[in-house]
């Protein structure tokens, strides 16, 4: 379950952004998970439970935002619908996904002297 | 102190950082494939689920590229060096990179196997993953390339089911097809497909290490991404080149 491992990154990050503002507590965390990532939501929010304990992050809530994934093509924008082959039918291109891979740490509140 | 009236308390302040929580890995990432750029080692990152054949198609790939590329291989494996003791036999300069519970490599694994390890002096570094269609695909290793092993024997669904893994492959090695015959349900072009619905480049190259069908055009493949990085382009610009031939 690489969740675990995930989680140990966020929380190092967090940690390391904590010390460089000498926050004395972390209050709140928002990540953004897309569907395409490889990050199951419910594994991290629970790996995150339990690893948090004895960390900087210990009484941080953890908000997770789930991004759909969105592919389209790259040259006329057109959407390709989830199921359908990744090509664009009228400009014959490979599909670029435009949301959904994101594993991403967007904001920590934190408490400063 | 606080700002708003002076009262004495702490401030909560908001931090934006909007950065990937695996910068640390993919920066480490970066600093392997500068390596491997440097020394024109082309690594190639293999992946599929335990028994998809990936030792097999390095061992097979050993017997005819013997005595004309170097080939080199750090095998992740939970428990054991088995891997490391096949591939070794086969003539691959190879070591274990034993993981414990992990069930993935990451780059920090990676750059500690080089440690110890004549990576400098080989044409190939395999980089054969721990056996798991889940967990390698997210960490990037510094590899050129990622390749997805995929037996037949997995049936015809699996990139419909892990579509994260088939999404990451610049190729998919469709393994083992010498036992089609007794698959009378599993089609390759029923996995070409579903492939085409999880990679928007969806190139695969059906193989067998037993009776080394196929073999030639993955030898012709690994030729080509050597030229590619060589010549400095991603993985990706030269397997389009041969998106639609590369197919049964």
């Amino acid at each position: 379950m690489h969740e675990y491992s995930i989680v140990q990154a966020l929380v190092e990050r967090v940690a390391a952004e904590a010390r460089a503002r000498r926050a004395t507590s972390v209050h709140r965390l928002s990540v953004r998970i897309g569907e395409l990532s490889g990050v199951e939501v419910d594994l991290l929010t629970t790996a995150y439970q339990t690893f948090r304990e004895r960390t900087i992050c210990e009484d941080a809530e953890l908000d997770v935002h789930l991004v759909a994934a969105r592919w389209e093509c790259p040259a006329c924008g057109r959407a390709i619908g989830r199921g359908d082959l990744l090509s664009c039918p009228a400009c014959v291109v490979p599909a670029r996904l435009a949301q959904g891979d994101e594993i991403v740490l967007d904001r920590i509140e934190m408490e400063v002297p | 102190m606080c700002e708003t009236c002076g009262c004495g308390d702490s401030n909560i302040v908001p931090v934006d950082v909007h950065d990937n929580i695996l910068a640390v890995n993919d920066r480490l990432a970066a600093h392997n494939r500068e390596h491997f750029r440097e020394r024109a080692v082309v690594a190639v990152n293999l992946m599929g689920s335990p028994g998809a054949g990936k030792t097999a198609v390095l061992e097979a790939t050993s017997c005819r590229l013997a005595g004309r590329q170097r080939l080199g291989a750090l095998a992740g494996d939970l428990a054991t060096e088995r891997d490391a003791e096949r591939l070794s036999a086969a003539g691959i300069t190879a070591k274990s990179i034993t993981t414990g519970s992990a069930c993935h490599l990451d780059a920090a694994m990676v750059h500690q196997g080089l440690h110890q390890f004549p990576w400098r002096e080989l044409d190939y570094l395999f980089i054969e993953n721990v056996g798991n269609l889940v967990c390698p695909a997210i960490y990037d290793l510094g590899q050129a390339a990622n390749v997805v092993a995929l037996a037949v024997t997995e049936g015809d669904d699996k990139p419909l089911k892990y579509p994260v893994m088939f999404r990451k492959a610049d190729l998919v090695l469709i393994t083992k097809i010498d036992l089609l015959p007794y698959l009378p349900n599993v089609r390759v072009e029923a996995i070409a497909d579903a492939l085409a619905r999880v990679m928007p480049r969806p190139l695969y190259l059906p193989v067998s290490a037993t009776t080394g069908e196929g073999m030639d055009r993955w030898l012709e493949w690994l030729g080509q991404l050597r030229t590619a990085r060589a010549a400095g382009e991603p993985a990706h610009q030269h397997a389009t080149a041969n998106a639609l031939d590369a197919g049964v």
